[in-house]
């Protein structure tokens, strides 16, 4: 990484977990890992999500908002255990599911935003998710 | 968080480890959502199921037993994964079947009320105006909230396992009145709702429309008393579609007696009407593929007995249209009932498979099954189901519940 600070900043205005860096996976459709997600592997295989076929591996995932279900509580620790989690989810607009799951695998989750990730972050692009400082930094673009 | 010193003894571990683990994982997901303290709980109800646990979760679960965990208010639990009386019949692996026995067994010496009903609402607790109680999952919390006037949040299964070990839950979100007020209004006037799926479609509208759970609807001007089957599809589909957790109905739940006392003297968002022209445009819009009928289900949520009586009488003297299977799901209660009443019989000599204790979607296998079977399309009269088994990459098709009824008898698609 270069020197000097981050390209953009987002203040985010709840938080749980530790900082992480990596790659950002940047969604216009919401999220649940029981609707959407094959949980074996890590792909999202709804048939026309918006990022079918896309992993959440390692990634720091944006999800506008929450969809449904109270799977999340358990699937977050179970898709941590195999191997498969994301390494941060970074919501607009959650539900307690999300957060109870996030906290239970360990995984930093964060819920609003001072702009809109969409319009400013791409998939690809290296990111910081500091929960502890509120805020998520985009440090180098994607190549 | 300010704690009483009772829980300031439960976190020094004096209730032992799994009251103090339960209580600082409680914390944390307070802290997240700025919740002053914790609110005491009559009842919980947990999904915990081993597709969904996976065998870190089951891991989990035996910790806790080992750590001496036991529920101190009544807990039972959600739909399941596995009918063991028909695991065989539908190719469910073995092990997991195992697994989900173990899973189980972890629950009951927990002290878990293994009901595996996702209508425990129907059949096993009613809360009163102002209760709070910790459920999951989400079709079972916007009921109470909305019908019964309890309170509760989402509550997943290690959240809600957690309200059952220590008796309370961080107040945040729909334990608050703040949170429990209509944000928008939905004018109901012109719109008949004559069949279950209608209110499903009707929750799926409302929900694409504001997916966030505090987006409270409030819905005005329906023109005759809804049945409580009615609310609950209206329910599953609010929350399936928009993750939404509570709505209400002037004149008919108990927080709204009229449109101003549900928006808490506030103006709303915005105000629509939904009417029959809607709710027909949502049944148009769904792709028939290749109009595949091999696979008709009703489940999601389980079935009450009156809807499973209902359909004992759309399916009696007939018989599936041969590459047709369908499957109903209910609870243990509802099933033993149906079955002592001679609902049964109609729609098992029809060749309908009546499954307990779990729900279709959450099935052990289902994307092998689908294989297996050359399902290619899902028809459901649950707008709820329809949404969410995309992940097993079905292609599913809401309909009324006589349209899926004759589709099943017919193989006829349109």
């Amino acid at each position: 990484m270069s020197g000097g600070g981050p390209l953009l900043t987002i203040r985010v205005e709840r938080a749980f977990g530790p900082a992480v860096e990596g790659e950002a996976v940047v969604s216009a459709e919401g999220f649940s890992p029981r609707y959407d997600l094959d949980r074996w592997t890590g792909v999202i295989t709804k048939p026309g999500h918006r990022l079918e076929g896309t992993s959440i591996k390692d990634k720091i995932c944006f999800f506008p908002t929450a969809k449904g279900g109270i799977a999340a509580g358990w699937a977050f620790h179970d898709i941590k255990a195999k191997g498969i989690s994301p390494m941060a989810y970074v919501f607009g607009v959650t539900n307690p599911v999300m957060v109870q799951g996030a906290v239970l695998a360990g995984v930093p989750i964060t819920e609003g935003w001072s702009e809109d990730p969409g319009k400013v972050l791409k998939t690809g692009d290296w990111v910081r998710v500091d929960p502890g400082r509120k805020v998520v930094e985009l440090l180098r673009r994607a190549a | 968080m300010e704690l009483t010193g009772e829980e300031r003894a439960m976190l020094a571990g004096a209730q032992g480890e799994a009251v103090r683990r339960a209580l600082d994982y409680q914390m944390e997901v307070g802290r997240f959502f700025g919740a002053e303290r914790f609110v005491p709980i009559t009842n919980a109800h947990m999904m915990g199921d081993i597709e969904v646990l996976g065998d870190a979760g089951l891991a989990f679960l035996r910790e806790a037993q080992a750590l001496g965990a036991r529920a101190r208010v009544p807990v039972t639990t959600n739909a399941r994964c596995v009918d063991f009386a028909w695991a065989d019949r539908l190719g469910q692996d073995p092990g997991e079947c195992a697994k989900e026995r173990e899973v189980i067994a972890a629950l009951r010496a927990m002290d878990v009320v293994t009901a595996d009903t996702c209508i425990n609402y129907q059949t096993l607790y009613q809360p009163h105006l102002g209760e709070r109680v910790a459920w999951g999952d989400t079709g079972t919390v916007i009921y109470a909230n909305s019908v019964f006037g309890a309170r509760s949040n989402f509550e997943s299964g290690p959240a809600a396992l957690a309200a059952a070990l220590t008796g309370r839950t961080p107040e945040y979100g729909f334990q608050l009145d703040r949170h429990r007020r209509g944000r928008f209004v939905v004018d109901l006037s012109g719109a008949t709702l004559g069949d279950l799926a209608d209110w499903g479609a009707l929750g799926k509208i409302v929900g694409e429309r504001h997916q966030n759970y505090y987006a409270v609807p409030v819905f005005t001007g329906f023109r005759r008393t809804p049945l409580a089957d009615e609310l609950k599809q209206l329910g599953c589909a609010l929350a399936s579609y928009g993750s939404m957790g509570m709505f209400h109905m002037v004149g008919v739940t108990p927080e709204a007696p009229s449109a101003e006392a549900a928006l808490g003297g506030e103006a709303p968002w915005e105000s629509f009407a939904v009417s029959d022209a809607d709710i027909e445009a949502v049944y148009r819009a769904y792709p028939l593929g290749d109009g595949d009928c091999s696979l008709v289900v009703f489940s999601g949520p389980q079935l009450s007995l009156f809807e499973v009586k209902t359909l004992a009488g759309l399916f009696e003297g007939r018989r599936l249209h041969a590459g047709t299977q369908v499957f109903v799901t209910t609870s243990n209660g509802v099933r033993s009932a149906a079955e002592k009443l001679g609902y049964l019989e109609p729609l098992e000599d029809a060749g309908v498979a009546v499954l307990e204790g779990v729900c279709f979607y959450i099935l052990q296998n289902l994307s092998l099954l689908r294989e297996r079977n050359g399902w290619r399309n899902m028809i459901s009269n649950s707008a709820k189901i329809v949404n969410i088994i995309g992940a097993h990459r079905f292609r599913t098709i809401l309909r009324r519940t006589a349209d899926c009824v004759e589709i099943a008898c017919t193989g006829r698609l349109s």
